[in-house]
């Protein structure tokens, strides 16, 4: 294929795919990690203080959840099927180790997350009060248990434990399982990856609610409207401050198993002792030298290390070690791609933080916010921690290229040999155009049903009344 | 026993638990058309499944996952392998998960038609290439001596593979049709019904046909048993629709699948995906394994969370398990 006027292989068409199909089931991860667990505290306020408020917030961001939801778990099967269709000679590398997480997950998150959820959406007029609520923390524990199990498994690609290599298959075999669950790289990315959930979907509780709030005045639901408001915005600013906290250690871990991944994503070149932070940097265009550089001294060295005169190394010393410890070739990932990621993560989570604190702010003593502007940051601010979730999985897994298995196979090696670009591009092709349309139903309803507001409360159906065999049901597709 | 066979059977039992649950919905998904016949109709039908469709799939996932984990190889050949029936079974997936989901979420016609087409084309395609994927695991591909697919799609799409797709779409039908007859009340009731036995007639033949030439192909005293097992279950699974005795045709067609999928199991055993060409490139229960170590793990695992799971997905049913009809579908 000269046509392009460069070659294209297999192999690029399957990273490429495996970037935007995991990127794309990302964007539905955070909202369902984050609004089960914020649907079904909204539902317990509702079922301690009797307040109808808490149970029409729950209802309309329920719907809101499952719009959401829906796209998260079909997307979430071509995962796992990927890694056998396009990465099979990875599969064989790490199957004795990666395939257990995986089965782990289904067998105890994902049945805990769907048969709950199919009990909470269908069960509101079967279900005693009590039951229900228990349902939709079922849901919500099993989706959040589903996240430790894949960072587990991500997290083994990332800084491989508890594994020999069988020198007769050259195969990695699970010597230590524990050690694999408990993976300080897993440790630390499960609450970063959590806390960055919770800062998505606070950030859509508050941008529904801010819209109604300020565009629909005097209605009767204002005041679940303000409450929504608030509540959203202290979830961003507390699951802000952990992404922070946790994100910090997470970078001090890095920079100790994955030098290189911190190193790139610093553009730092050379190896300081100390090191400034890079607020911006630009490179030369084939990324081996830096040009022009706005910097913070100390700060890198605070970062990685913990200590201000700590020495962090550099890249290009790293990549000679590399090349003496692994053989020749390169072990630097791209460095625009892992620099400026890093960046967007960071500022576009910050930004969100910001805009809760203002939302808060306008709404402090009783104040009715009517800002334009607020209203245009609020409508946004969903899109910045969505858009940071995916600056930091981009960062984190194309910081760790060439590897596919941290220091011990590079991802060149573990895609499928008997696949051809044909069949690839297919799949590529068949899953960026399914992919774009439902992105564009999606998103569409989610604005139609946000727009809607909070639903009226039918009167209070009767539970279980078994004699009343022609009673509508409470919930029906 | 070997804990290799101890893993061939769990995730044989994985994917019969896959292909009787979600056989159902899949029949619902297709008989959408024929028996919806306006949208209060189509709604009683997709709200059959719509409490579980969701926790049926997760069967796949997991039969997915315990092949990954307990045999990689298998999983690593088979997946790359069926490479183009595996990727349209995944849109097809995507596009009936969503529908489930949304088709209710607007009142246009035209709206609902495109989610019904989404759900009719999500369950039919599915249920044709379960049947020529777990034929040509059966039949065996031809295989390089590293255990490298080394066919191409036509030799997926031999007489024997097709055959096998008649069949499960033929035992999905059935097994839908019943299930419809078993969940609603009224006239889609009857009607239900009344198809299950002439699908069921017609899928009785195809499916004899195609356990015979299973065991023409590979065989075992078990899996002469097991296809003879079948299809008795079948026959009385329809004799049980004939009278309207709906538990017992849904429990009929639902055995009939389980010895069905059993049979080509048993059949394969102690391989898992043969070769046609070199014969060291015959995958194996046992070299195309993990560790023994990795085994043992995922067995307590499984010990430990399968009758947690069955426990309550079960619960789910009972909880559900009123009939419903076009007066129980409320206005929105």
């Amino acid at each position: 294929m000269h046509s392009w006027g460069f070659q294209v292989d297999a192999l690029d068409v399957a990273r490429w795919q495996f970037g935007v199909t995991t990127v794309y089931h990302f964007l539905f991860v955070p909202l369902t990690i984050g609004l089960s667990v914020l649907v079904a505290i909204l539902q317990t306020m509702w079922h301690r203080t009797g307040n109808e408020r808490y149970l029409k917030l729950t209802k309309f961001y329920g719907k809101l959840f499952l719009i959401n939801f829906a796209m998260g778990v079909v997307t979430g099967i071509v995962q796992e099927f990927q890694f056998g269709m396009n990465w099979s000679d990875y599969s064989r590398f790490v199957g004795d180790i990666f395939g257990a997480p995986l089965a782990i997950e289904a067998l105890v998150a994902f049945f805990l997350e769907s048969t709950f959820i199919g009990l909470w959406i269908f069960g509101w007029d079967r279900l005693p009060k009590r039951l229900h609520l228990a349902a939709i923390w079922a849901a919500a524990i099993g989706t959040n248990l589903s996240a430790y199990f894949i960072l587990a498994a991500n997290s083994f690609m990332q800084n491989p434990v508890g594994y020999r290599i069988n020198p007769d298959t050259g195969r990695a075999e699970l010597t230590d399982f524990v050690a694999v669950l408990t993976n300080k790289v897993a440790l630390i990315t499960f609450p970063h990856t959590l806390s960055g959930a919770f800062l998505v979907a606070g950030s859509l509780i508050v941008a529904v609610g801010l819209w109604h709030v300020i565009r629909n005045r005097g209605s009767a639901d204002t005041d679940a409207y303000r409450f929504a408001t608030k509540f959203g915005s202290w979830v961003v600013l507390v699951s802000s401050a952990l992404v922070l906290f946790t994100g910090d250690i997470q970078g001090k871990i890095m920079t100790e198993v994955q030098p290189m991944k911190m190193a790139a994503a610093e553009g730092l070149y050379t190896t300081e002792s100390p090191a400034s932070f890079s607020v911006l940097t630009v490179g030369s265009l084939d990324g081996s030298r830096e040009v022009f550089a706005l910097k913070i001294p100390y700060l890198l060295s605070f970062l990685g290390t913990g200590d201000p005169n700590g020495t962090v190394q550099g890249i290009n010393d790293l990549q000679a070690q590399y090349a003496t410890q692994y053989g020749a070739g390169s072990y630097t990932p791209i460095i625009p791609v892992t620099y400026w990621s890093f960046r967007f993560m960071i500022g576009l989570g910050l930004a969100a933080a910001a805009i809760a604190l203002i939302v808060l702010w306008t709404q402090r003593k009783g104040r009715t916010p009517s800002s334009r502007w607020l209203l245009r940051a609020g409508l946004v601010m969903p899109a910045l921690p969505l858009l940071a979730n995916s600056f930091g999985w981009i960062f984190t897994e194309m910081g760790r290229q060439p590897w596919i298995v941290f220091g011990e196979m590079l991802t060149r090696n573990g895609v499928s040999r008997s696949v051809s670009l044909t069949e690839v591009l297919t799949s590529f092709t068949a899953f960026t155009l399914i992919y774009a349309t439902l992105a564009v139903i999606e998103f569409k309803l989610l604005v139609r049903y946000a727009k809607a507001g909070v639903p009226d409360l039918a009167p209070a159906p009767e539970p279980a009344d078994t004699d009343d065999a022609d009673r509508p049901l409470a919930f029906a597709y | 026993m070997e804990l290799t066979t101890v893993w061939f059977l769990l995730v044989a039992v994985l994917f019969t638990g896959y292909f009787i649950l979600e056989g159902f919905d899949f029949g619902v998904g297709m008989l959408l058309p024929v028996l919806g016949r306006d949208d209060r109709e189509r709604r009683v039908l997709i709200n059959t499944i719509g409490p579980v469709w969701d926790g049926n799939e997760v069967w796949l996932i997991t039969a997915g996952g315990a092949m990954f984990a307990a045999f990689p190889e298998w999983y690593a050949t088979l997946f790359s392998g069926f490479y183009l029936p595996l990727l349209l079974i995944l849109l097809a997936l995507i596009a009936r998960g969503v529908a489930f989901e949304y088709r209710h979420k607007r009142p246009e016609a035209t709206w609902k038609r495109r989610w019904d087409q989404a759900i009719f084309w999500g369950s039919a395609v599915p249920a044709v290439l379960w049947g020529v994927a777990f034929a040509n695991i059966l039949r065996g591909v031809p295989l390089s001596a590293d255990h490298e697919y080394a066919g191409g799609l036509l030799d997926l799409l031999n007489p024997y593979a097709l055959l096998g797709g008649v069949t499960t779409l033929g035992l999905f039908l059935t097994h839908g049709a019943v299930f419809i007859a078993l969940k609603t009340s009224g006239d889609i009731r009857q009607r239900a019904g009344a198809l299950a036995v002439k699908l069921g007639v017609a899928t009785a033949v195809v499916a004899v046909a195609f356990l015979a030439w299973t065991l023409t192909i590979r065989s075992s005293a078990a899996a002469v048993v097991l296809a003879v097992g079948a299809a008795l279950a079948l026959l009385g699974g329809l004799a049980a629709a004939r009278v309207r005795r709906e538990g017992w045709a849904f429990a009929g067609t639902a055995v009939a699948i389980a010895l069905a999928v059993a049979t080509l199991f048993a059949a394969l055993f102690p391989n898992v995906l043969p070769s046609t060409l070199d014969a060291a490139g015959t995958l194996t229960a046992s070299n195309a394994a993990s560790t023994p170590y990795t085994l043992k793990i995922m067995t307590w695992v499984a010990v430990v969370f399968t009758p947690i799971v069955l426990a309550y997905q079960g619960w789910t049913y009972w909880v559900f398990r009123k009939r419903i009809g076009v007066q129980n579908i409320p206005q929105h």
